[in-house]
């Protein structure tokens, strides 16, 4: 064998050793709609929480039930979009890599991301019961960026710096709880456009 | 030079014997199935080269049995990595 043959067995055993144990058909475009989709909740959960409030108490919030409501039903319709259009983008990249989308891949990838996304939402449900409100925001942040570390090792290596990230902020909204959402729409807006962004032409050029 | 020649290994020199190796190095295990798509090889291919690493105990198996169907689980033996890595390292110093 000449060099180039050996040359090219090391790109087969890095692109095998990358195929096989990490889920490489997501697609940055993802990230942006999810990040879209957080900032149109973020707007709508501002109007539903600040509207009509006392604005000699700044940024204190007094919720009814029926706004407790109205958010839930934001926050579902948030996940439920970021969700869809999420599944919908890394299809049809998986299918242009001509990978499956449900395989050992991406079961570990998603066993992985649910432990501490699981632990974080039940616990804010907790939380939300017991009435800590301005909480909630900054720790799904930070569960949500512990998920994104956790999961990083099966998936695009970006993940992880992303996933600090989101810690950082959701320690900095535990600090200055007021600003809560603002932070929130902060991480799961803008840092998910950024970065699907950064990914989309990275990994999605032709 | 024949240092290096020496540490090559014609285990390797095959791209699926290769391609199976460089899964199983960075996977705990992988299955036959998983194998196969991964590599896009057919049935008797696929075993034919998980026999001859097998022979020279780069790697192991263990047959499971799911829901009546058996289902063989492949690993990477200690012996097998170590080899692989030398490999590996033997190659890059050839490029240098």
């Amino acid at each position: 064998m000449d060099k180039q043959n050996y040359l090219e067995d090391l790109k087969d055993i890095k692109e095998m050793m990358n195929r096989s144990s990490r889920f490489i058909s997501l697609s940055g475009l993802s990230g942006v709609s999810a990040g879209i989709f957080a900032l149109l909740g973020a707007y709508a959960a501002y109007e539903i929480v600040y509207s009509n409030q006392n604005y000699l108490n700044y940024r204190s919030a007094y919720l009814s039930t029926e706004s407790i409501l109205n958010l839930f039903l934001v926050a579902a319709a948030t996940l439920l979009g970021a969700l869809s259009t999420g599944i919908y983008f890394t299809t049809r990249q998986s299918k242009k890599l001509k990978q499956k989308i449900w395989d050992l891949q991406t079961k570990r990838l998603l066993i992985n991301l649910a432990i501490p996304l699981v632990t974080g939402g039940v616990l804010s449900l907790l939380l939300l019961k017991e009435g800590y409100i301005g909480l909630v925001a900054p720790l799904t942040l930070i569960f949500y960026g512990l998920a994104l570390v956790n999961a990083s090792k099966y998936t695009l290596g970006e993940l992880r710096s992303l996933g600090i990230l989101e810690i950082t902020l959701g320690l900095i909204g535990v600090y200055f709880i007021g600003y809560g959402l603002i932070i929130w729409a902060l991480g799961f807006g803008l840092l998910h456009i950024v970065y699907g962004l950064m990914m989309h032409f990275k990994y999605q050029q032709p | 030079m024949k240092e290096i020649l020496k540490n090559l290994n014609k285990a390797f020199e095959n791209k699926i014997r290769l391609g199976i190796m460089s899964a199983l190095v960075v996977n705990e295990y992988l299955d036959f199935n998983s194998l196969k798509e991964l590599l896009d090889v057919t049935d008797g291919n696929l075993a034919s080269h998980l026999k001859s690493l097998e022979s020279k105990n780069y790697i192991t198996f263990r047959k499971e049995f799911l829901n009546r169907k058996s289902h063989t689980k492949y690993f990477a033996s200690a012996e097998g990595k170590l080899a692989f890595a030398k490999h590996i390292k033997a190659i890059e110093q050839l490029l240098k």
